[in-house]
């Protein structure tokens, strides 16, 4: 749908597109610019300090042909002290940098992990389906990692030891350039074979993160399905493939170290010829009286001070192409359009549609009255800001109440299909016709794998449906902001999933500003009172780091999530299953009061829950086949028969 | 069925955390409780035995590659050398005429170069070797070590952590090791070349140079023993992180359906908020350290260079042997902030190999056998094994009785269904008899073997549980049901799905049997991936099945394919089955009930329900639901 990019997780292997890895990294400066200043002060301050450690060998050249040859111990310590004045500079400069860009790359560091988080919170859930978590954590944090540092030390100092080589060049060749060029000459061969290299290196190092994602992905797993595995006793197998997994990243990560080794190689080796060179050289000119022993001691000095900006030139580039391949990682994601991208064009189609509605052309609600559209759509709007306390359900429902045809929750020919479906696969939903009506509960009943649970996503519009549309209260869901639309409308998944907070924390995020009370009365509903004898009540620590509940203590709870504060529409999808029957009679009774005030729409696959609902919708073959009473549908289809009560259940009466 | 019964539920639950058995007056375990901090216990020493235990086996490489770095660094180090040698030696030579000493500096040169480069060449890839080789290693024990912690371990040291062992500090261990570790000990290695060497050329200026290691060594110990404090609390800040994020990645759906974005945001914002403070308070340590050591480095080296020139001037130095001090020294320096650096992540993989080791030493509260015994054969036609459970009680470690001491005994190729409340102690039996959990009394027999004697793969074999967590693994749907045979035919496979009801849906499927669930993981309902969990558990073909809950997201038609599937395969198995839901529990031959641990009824389905007792109220309300 919105997303362009595909994730390479499984396909591991270099990005088929190469963009360069300095306009990678460029797009990088939204989030250095705020730190600028500091960035770019820092690098002048090295730049500075490094060139002092230039001026160094040339004060030991004054000492050496100076005071030291002409026998003369005052001078010596002039020289001293001068080295040593140096030398504090130097130091305090080194600290004056890191202290500068310390807390600044630490703040973009975080930055760009707030925002990567922000936005994959906003992403669809068709993302995230295609997306395994491990993917997208190691873009959060070793990518993350890898570009503070690169900002921290490869971006200063590919700039800083740049002056340096040229300044320390510049002197070389100003003391003695013949001398000087013997040293500049192997420098040009080796900045092109640190080119050739980078490129090498930029294909091997996207597959050693892709490879480490992988296996993150594997550890995951072998952790979340421990049970099956022990239960299985697979537990051998499991570390069979991860160990195939982990040799896959050690053959990259040895290809990796092979093109590094041959780079060092190069790097000592080259320079170390030509200071040799430069050594022999120097030593039959002073020899001759052309050279002073103290500038070829100077000149060497110089040269071996150089060796580190040159060889570290090899291992900067390296960690440029790591940051550019970690840049290129994180904007694969944030370059995912989130959910809301696809809003912009819809709004205003769908207001032109809603004027037709308004004025009696849309042949859906043709003998209501437009009036009753209008007003309701007004109570919406007062509900969703006001927060959906149930009173203003219970207002809306009396408003339409009757022949509220234009009220409730409908769908009008809803298709959906998964975007990275192949297309000759039919659609999960071809053509929904549905309407729930204002205060009413629909039962959703259908086979499994019919698109039951799909459908229910569509209503909070986690998945978006593909054609057709869906109203509330007769207005267009695409019209409402999300944030109101999932205000209006409260769901609990089948699966239930807590978060890491406390319980009451947990049941109050279906409605932010619902109070102690609805909190109570929705943990009542739910049947989830054991939550007062936790440790510490609805104050317990649940979720992932806190107290592990049971499967049903965690559906009851976000049951309660869904019910508290009593919101207009409620999705639940087959919300009882993991309860024991006992309970889920206690639930289902309590539950009859809040579904008498709601529009719901409920996936059963019992006849226990499908009798809280005041009308069955039998989904079949990605339509609704049939609409009734659970009675009326026991009697006419066979299907409904089959699905209920298991009996004449055979192939042929399942869907088409 | 009491609602009281309600508060013992988190004892039971599947993934109840054990620490916790419900008791009210217990307080809250938490705070007492080490695994809710992030620390477990670190036996000491056992860093350096880990870290030996790695490197041993591959003793001769570390050999090879120290050598190699022994010889490089040599290399390296003797260009100072030769300049000493061609200012105070050459150019004299060469006055006199002689070239002799100026061709072997030039010769000597050409080859400390040549030798530098191929024995670095050489050294990183011997050293690449070794750190992956270790890598390699450590992340397969932690992974085989991780599957091989029992349940409770897993219940309740929670997966983001586990995770981020596996991850982030096997990371910092890697960035040690291929970027650090070869530079630390290049520096040492220099370290030691050049003192020596200093030395030979001048005991004073030499033994000057070693003076200043200790006030250097002093600065390196305060960074590394303050930088360990704020390492610590940077990675705690990053796990801290990491669970929040994969919370919020694998809960997306009811993230953006209750609107948690802003909320989360927020959340999200303080912990990375506190990591970023560590991160910055890192750094700062890092900046801190340079300035000290730069300054005494700088100063040390203005002092040795000022001595050294003033003892030419008054003659009792050559000039060349300070022009090579002057050389040394900078080399001799010039690493020192990079030291710092190194340390760092030195600190931070000690940190890391530090909670590794301390997951290591966890041991297994469900060892293996040391001495396994064999289950007797079974005759072909052997209806299951049979089941015993003697005299067996089931508490928590940390206290909190679960199952009171009770006797029980399932005869071969029973079929038993295992009723009560949530809470009752369901699910400790079936773990029990899984093996998940050892009884803290009692022996659990399987043919008269206790469980505790049989080999992993023996038990496997025999006894099989199907949870109501269908997890599905990243892969294709048959490579998920074979995870219950992996050596069974694609025919083997599709009968087993055939027989549980599944073959439809997969069918249906665009791939088939080879859909990859992963990435239209999203899109196989609950129910199906119970169906598939169930073709799992049936192509395992064990003489005992255990079915906790595995139907509670079953459809009707499911759950009645899935009876008639129990009806045909379930014969000749022992059986033990969970269920909320009594339609399963009539096929049964023997219905337990149990309420607070303890079977209270125990009898045929008909017998139970012509009662009077608890089974009976049970399954009155469930008939009364089916309308």
């Amino acid at each position: 749908m919105a997303v362009t990019s595909e994730p390479r997780a499984q396909e591991g292997g270099a990005a088929p597109r190469h963009r360069s890895a300095t306009r990678s990294l460029l797009r990088l400066w939204p989030y250095v610019r705020p730190v600028r200043a500091r960035l770019f002060s820092a690098a002048a301050v090295a730049v500075v300090a490094s060139c002092l450690g230039l001026v160094i060998p040339l004060v030991l050249k004054w000492m050496v042909d100076g005071p030291v040859a002409h026998r003369d111990p005052g001078g010596v310590w002039l020289g001293g002290a001068l080295l040593l004045a140096l030398g504090s500079a130097e130091a305090a400069l080194f600290g004056l940098r890191r202290w500068l860009v310390g807390r600044p790359l630490a703040s973009v560091e975080a930055a760009m992990r707030a925002d990567l988080y922000r936005h994959l919170q906003r992403l669809p859930v068709s993302f995230h389906d295609r997306w395994p978590s491990g993917q997208l954590l190691s873009r959060a944090t070793t990518d993350l990692m890898l570009l503070r540092m690169f900002l921290a030390f490869p971006l200063t100092f590919l700039v800083v030891n740049g002056v340096t080589i040229l300044a320390g060049f510049a002197i070389l060749l100003s003391q003695e350039w013949t001398l000087g060029l013997v040293l500049v000459v192997p420098a040009v061969p080796l900045v092109i074979l640190c080119s050739l290299f980078e490129t090498r290196y930029a294909t091997v190092a996207r597959t050693v993160q892709d490879q480490t994602g992988d296996l993150t992905t594997v550890v995951e797993e072998g952790v979340l399905g421990v049970r099956i595995v022990k239960g299985f006793g697979r537990h051998r197998s499991q570390a069979r493939a991860f160990r195939a997994l982990s040799e896959q990243v050690r053959s990259t990560e040895l290809h990796k170290a092979r093109l590094l080794a041959t780079l060092w190689a190069l790097i000592m080796t080259l320079p170390e010829l030509a200071i040799g060179a430069a050594l022999v050289l120097g030593t039959v000119r002073v020899a001759d009286g052309d050279l002073s022993a103290g500038t070829l001691v100077a000149f060497l000095s110089t040269a071996m001070t150089l060796r580190w900006p040159v060889e570290s030139l090899g291992f900067l580039l390296a960690m440029s192409q790591d940051a550019a391949t970690a840049t290129d990682r994180y904007f694969d994601v944030m370059d995912a359009e989130p959910a809301t991208a696809a809003d912009r064009p819809r709004p205003a189609r769908t207001r032109g549609r809603g004027g037709e509605g308004a004025s009696g052309k849309d042949d859906t609600d043709g003998e209501d009255g437009t009036g009753g559209e209008v007003r309701t759509g007004g109570e919406v709007r007062t509900g969703g800001r006001d927060g959906p306390a149930s009173k203003y359900g219970a207002g809306g429902r009396d408003g339409t109440n009757g022949k509220g045809a234009a009220g409730g929750l409908r769908f009008e020919g809803v298709e959906f299909a998964y975007a990275d479906a192949p297309p000759e696969e039919p659609p999960v939903l071809r053509g929904v016709d549905l309407h729930i009506r204002s205060g009413e509960t629909m039962a959703l009943v259908g086979a499994t794998g019919s698109g039951k649970t799909t459908l229910t996503a569509l209503v909070p519009r986690l998945h978006e449906a593909t054609r057709g549309r869906i109203t509330l209260d007769g207005r267009d869901i695409t019209a409402l902001p999300r944030e109101e639309l999932r205000a209006l409308v409260a769901v609990a998944f089948e699966e239930p999933t807590l978060f890491s907070a406390t319980a009451g924390e947990n049941v109050l995020m279906g409605a932010a500003d619902a109070g102690r009370e609805e909190l109570l009365r929705a943990l009542k509903v739910a049947q989830a009172d054991f939550v007062h004898a936790l440790p510490e009540g609805t104050g317990t620590e649940v979720g992932e780091q806190g107290l592990s509940l049971s499967g049903g203590q965690r559906q009851r709870l976000a049951l309660a999530r869904a019910v508290v504060g009593g919101p207009r529409f409620l999705v639940l999808d087959d919300p009882l299953s993991a309860l024991d029957v006992h309970t889920e009679a206690l639930v289902e009774a309590a539950l009859r009061e809040v579904l008498a005030s709601t529009t719901a729409l409920v996936v059963a696959h019992r006849p226990s829950t499908v009798l809280l609902a005041d009308r069955v919708a039998l989904l079949s073959g990605g339509r609704i086949a049939a609409v009734g009473t659970h009675q009326r549908l026991l009697w006419e289809s066979a299907e409904y028969r089959s699905l209920m009560s298991g009996q004449e259940a055979e192939e042929g009466e399942r869907s088409p | 069925m009491t609602t009281v019964e309600e508060e013992r539920e988190s004892a039971d639950g599947w993934e109840s955390s054990g620490d916790w058995n419900g008791d009210e007056d217990r307080g809250r375990g938490t705070s007492s409780d080490r695994f809710d901090r992030d620390v477990l216990p670190v036996p000491k020493g056992a860093s350096l035995a880990l870290l030996r235990s790695l490197l041993s086996p591959r003793s001769r490489r570390v050999w090879v590659a120290t050598v190699l770095l022994l010889l490089q660094q040599a290399a390296v180090q003797a260009g100072p050398l030769l300049v000493a040698y061609a200012i105070d030696r050459g150019v004299p030579a060469l006055r006199d005429g002689s070239h002799g000493p100026l061709i072997a500096v030039g010769a000597g040169y050409l080859g400390c170069a040549l030798a530098s480069g191929a024995l670095q060449y050489a050294f990183i890839r011997a050293s690449a070797r070794i750190s992956q080789d270790v890598l390699l290693d450590l992340r397969g024990r932690i992974f085989r070590h991780a599957q091989a912690l029992s349940v409770d371990f897993h219940e309740r040291y929670t997966s983001g952590r586990l995770i981020s062992r596996a991850t982030t500090d096997v990371e910092s261990l890697r960035e040690l090791l291929t970027e650090g570790l070869e530079e630390l000990l290049g520096v040492a290695l220099s370290v030691v070349y050049i003192s020596i060497t200093l030395l030979y050329l001048d005991w004073g200026l030499g033994g000057a140079a070693v003076l200043s290691f200790w006030p250097l060594y002093l600065l390196i110990r305060s960074f590394q023993r303050r930088s360990m404090r704020v390492y610590r609390k940077r990675s705690t800040a990053i796990a801290a992180v990491i669970v929040t994020f994969t919370e919020t990645m694998n809960g997306i759906r009811p993230v953006q359906a209750f609107r948690r974005e802003r909320a989360n945001d927020k959340r999200f914002g303080e912990q990375n908020h506190r990591h970023e403070r560590a991160n910055g308070d890192a750094i700062l340590e890092m900046a801190r350290y340079v300035v000290s050591s730069r300054l005494v480095a700088n100063t040390a080296m203005a002092a040795i260079v000022l001595w050294g020139a003033y003892r030419v001037a008054s003659g009792s130095l050559a000039l060349g042997v300070l022009a090579a001090a002057a050389l040394y020294l900078r080399r001799l320096y010039d690493p020192i902030d990079r030291l710092g650096m190194f340390l760092n992540s030195y600190q931070s993989a000690a940190a890391s190999l530090e909670k590794i080791a301390g997951l290591l030493a966890q041991r297994p509260s469900v060892p293996d056998p040391t001495d396994p015994k064999p289950l007797p054969p079974r005759p072909a036609k052997a209806p299951g094994r049979e089941v015993v459970f003697d005299g067996v009680r089931f508490a928590y470690r940390t206290g909190g009785e679960v199952l009171p001491r009770f006797d029980l005994t399932l005869p071969a190729g029973q079929t038993v269904a295992v009723v009560g409340a949530t809470g009752a102690g369901k699910s400790t039996l079936a773990k029990l008899l899984a093996r998940f959990y050892d009884p803290s009394e009692g022996r659990v027999l399987l043919d008269g073997v206790d469980l505790r004697d049989l080999a992993t793969p023996e038990l496997r074999r025999g006894v099989v549980m199907v949870t109501q967590e269908p997890f599905l693994f990243s892969g294709t749907i048959a490579d998920n049901i074979s995870i219950g045979r992996p050596d069974a035919t694609r025919a083997e496979i599709e009968q087993a799905a055939k027989a549980i009801g599944a073959h439809d849906f997969i069918a249906a499927l665009p791939d088939r049997y080879d859909t990859d669930v992963r990435k239209r993981g999203g899109r196989i309902s609950a129910g199906q991936r119970q169906l598939v969990a169930f073709a799992r558990a049936l192509l395992a073909d064990p003489s005992v099945l255990i079915l906790d809950e595995a139907t509670s997201s079953l459809d009707i038609p499911g759950e009645r394919a899935v009876q008639r599937a129990m009806d045909t395969v379930l014969r000749g198995r022992t059986a033990v089955v969970i269920a909320h839901r009594l339609s399963t529990v009539e096929t049964a031959d023997r219905v337990l009930v149990m309420a607070e641990g303890r079977i209270v009824e125990d009898g045929p389905p008909a017998r139970l329900i012509a009662g009077e007792g608890r089974f009976a109220a049970l399954h009155q309300a469930w008939r009364d639901s089916l309308v």
